[in-house]
């Protein structure tokens, strides 16, 4: 059985800010455990010659031009905004970084 | 909040300095990172802005094939191995700066590692910074904080955001530990940053004006007691934002940290915010958990794998690093280092190479770029080099250098050229400029001048030359200035002693 415990889930939803019960907290930290485990077993088969991938696709290097498209309109850009002040897009004051 | 401070020298006396720095260079692709939004400064806000970089459902990022190139010559030219398999990776974090609430950057497998640039100080103590890495990530948005007494984010209402700067691409340069730096740690945070951005603007890679942002450093320093070989607590000042801040900024960390330690105290290891105005840092948040950026793959985005063959092709596109064209500039022109140091620090480097292959002399070419040319610009608040061509310069250095001209009138020229009459030959013919070089005119005004003044004759038939003053003031009024004054002179000496 993998090492999931339930503080690491109850962090891990801090920083991804999902508000989880304790119940959630308890169930996650079993599936969570379950899916390490999966990987675990899928890692004892995979061999020194069996590259670690991201991406489930053979393909590198896909690029795109450096050509300039339109971007939205201002009234489209700030059309699912909860708030705007002219042009901007308004939030909250958060104390943190400058 | 002003820290007590521990003077320099003695701060170096108890302490070692350890340095380390970020530098952001945005790179000047017309388009974003991974759209194609335009990549300008000074549009309307949230003018360029799409799904992808607004982080809407449905938004695809695709990698712009001229930001990757531009990174990989950064890197060739500060000497960096180019991965063989690169690509991006999410840095996880929640802050209205971003409406992805990610930063597409590289964690593991940066694009450029492993390199190294060598540094002149001004005693001509030569600094090798070791470079980690130099990886792509795209750059946040533009928040405002608004309210509040004094528009910093400590007492806002609210902040605005403009998303247009969001996704724009961005190369971050980080050093290994610099270490060895003493005295000098001042001088090579500075000397280091205006390097990198002497290169970037070499490259043609980014625009490197320090003042829009395109060039931004993150400094860290720490400081360890002499004869330890721990290393301190560091402390990574960020919005450092001019050279001569650079400079400020690691002057002043030395100097707070060392009050701080030598008092018993322990440095915390944050953020600390630059203040330009008052030339202090101030704390910023400490490192904590909010740091876990639970960085992982960017499952919308290729991994990248450059050919060697097309790394190698733009290593040929690599232009002389600009320390060794400093050099060998100053050696061809002959100049001594004040008068070099001028025109690199007045951005005329380009100007006065371009005047000398247009065929003038560099003394002459310098004289002009960093002398009157430069006088006018600053009078009319622009570039210098925007006012005339080097072709211009090197026309009427000629003119002057041919005798046509005296510098007078050689300044009255330009003026001409500047307002749009022309070529410098134009210019003299529409205001009838030229100097008088017909000696027989010259010797009528002087000959008329010696007899209207035959005390001065006297004396200078005596051998007091200096008298000669006199008469060629005379003459050169008569002749409205357009006379060479050293020939007048001559003149005025030869038919003083001729003249019955």
């Amino acid at each position: 059985m993998s090492e999931i415990t339930a503080e690491q889930v109850a962090h891990l939803a801090y920083l991804a800010r999902i508000d989880l019960s304790p119940l959630e907290i308890t169930n996650l930290t079993h599936d969570l455990g379950q899916i390490v485990d999966s990987i675990a077993k899928v890692s004892e088969v995979a061999t020194a010659d069996t590259p670690a991938t991201s991406h489930p696709m053979p393909l590198t290097n896909v690029y795109r031009e450096d050509v300039v498209v339109p971007s939205l309109t201002v009234e489209q850009a700030l059309s699912g905004a909860p708030d705007r002040a002219g042009d901007k897009f308004r939030v909250p004051a958060i104390l943190d970084e400058e | 909040m002003k820290a007590e401070l521990m003077d320099f020298d003695k701060a170096l006396e108890l302490f070692e300095p350890v340095l380390g720095f970020e530098v952001h260079v945005e790179l000047n692709t017309k388009t974003k990172m991974f759209c194609g939004c335009a990549n300008e400064f000074g549009s309307g806000a949230n003018t360029n802005t799409c799904p992808t970089c607004l982080g809407l459902p449905g938004g695809l990022p695709q990698v712009n094939k001229k930001a990757l190139e531009s990174s990989i010559r950064l890197g060739l030219a500060l000497g960096c191995e180019i991965a063989e398999h690169s690509r991006f990776a999410r840095k996880n974090y929640f802050y209205p700066d971003t409406a992805k609430n990610f930063q597409t950057s590289q964690y593991d497998d940066p694009i450029c590692h492993d390199g190294s640039i060598t540094i002149e100080l001004e005693s001509g103590r030569l600094v090798t910074v070791e470079i980690e890495r130099a990886h792509m990530e795209d750059d946040a948005g533009k928040l405002t904080h608004m309210g509040g007494a004094t528009g910093r984010i400590q007492g806002a209402d609210y902040s605005l955001v403009d998303y247009n700067r969001g996704g724009v691409p961005l190369v971050e340069i980080v050093t290994q530990m610099i270490e060895g730096a003493e005295h000098d740690a001042p001088e090579i945070g500075k000397t280091y940053v205006a390097a990198i951005r002497e290169i970037a603007k070499a490259l043609g890679v980014s625009n490197a004006r320090m003042e829009e942002g395109n060039v931004r450093c993150d400094a860290n320093v720490s400081l360890r007691p002499r004869g330890s070989n721990v290393l301190g607590t560091r402390t990574e000042t960020k919005n450092v934002n001019s050279l001569r801040s650079v400079e400020r900024a690691v002057r002043y960390e030395i100097q707070r940290q060392a009050a701080v330690l030598s008092g018993g105290g322990t440095i915390t290891q944050e953020t600390r915010h630059w203040h330009e105005d008052t030339g202090i840092t101030s704390a910023g948040r400490p490192k904590s958990d909010a740091d876990d950026y639970r960085y992982f793959p960017e499952p919308d985005l290729l991994p990248m794998a450059p050919s060697r063959e097309w790394v190698e092709e733009l290593r040929l596109t690599l232009p002389e690093p600009p320390a060794a064209r400093r050099k060998r500039l100053q050696a061809a022109w002959g100049f001594v280092n004040l008068e070099f140091q001028d025109v690199v620090n007045s951005d005329l480097l380009d100007a006065v190479e371009a005047t000398v292959a247009a065929g003038a002399s560099a003394q002459a070419s310098r004289k002009w770029w960093t002398g009157e040319i430069a006088r006018l610009a600053n009078v009319a608040g622009v570039a210098a080099d925007s006012l005339v061509t080097p072709v211009q310069l090197a026309a009427l250095i000629a003119l002057v250098e041919a005798g046509s001209l005296t510098d007078r009138l050689a300044r009255q020229v330009l003026e001409g050229v500047i307002a749009g009459e022309g070529t410098p030959a134009e210019v003299i013919e529409s205001r009838g400029l030229a100097v008088v070089s017909d000696d027989g005119a010259l010797i009528a005004a002087i000959d008329a001048a010696l007899l209207g003044q035959p005390d001065v004759l006297v004396k200078i038939r005596d051998g007091k030359v200096q008298a000669a003053g006199a008469v060629i003031g005379a003459v050169m009024k008569a002749m409205r200035g357009q006379a060479d004054a050293a020939r007048v002179r001559e003149l005025v000496l030869e038919r003083a002693a001729a003249i019955e």
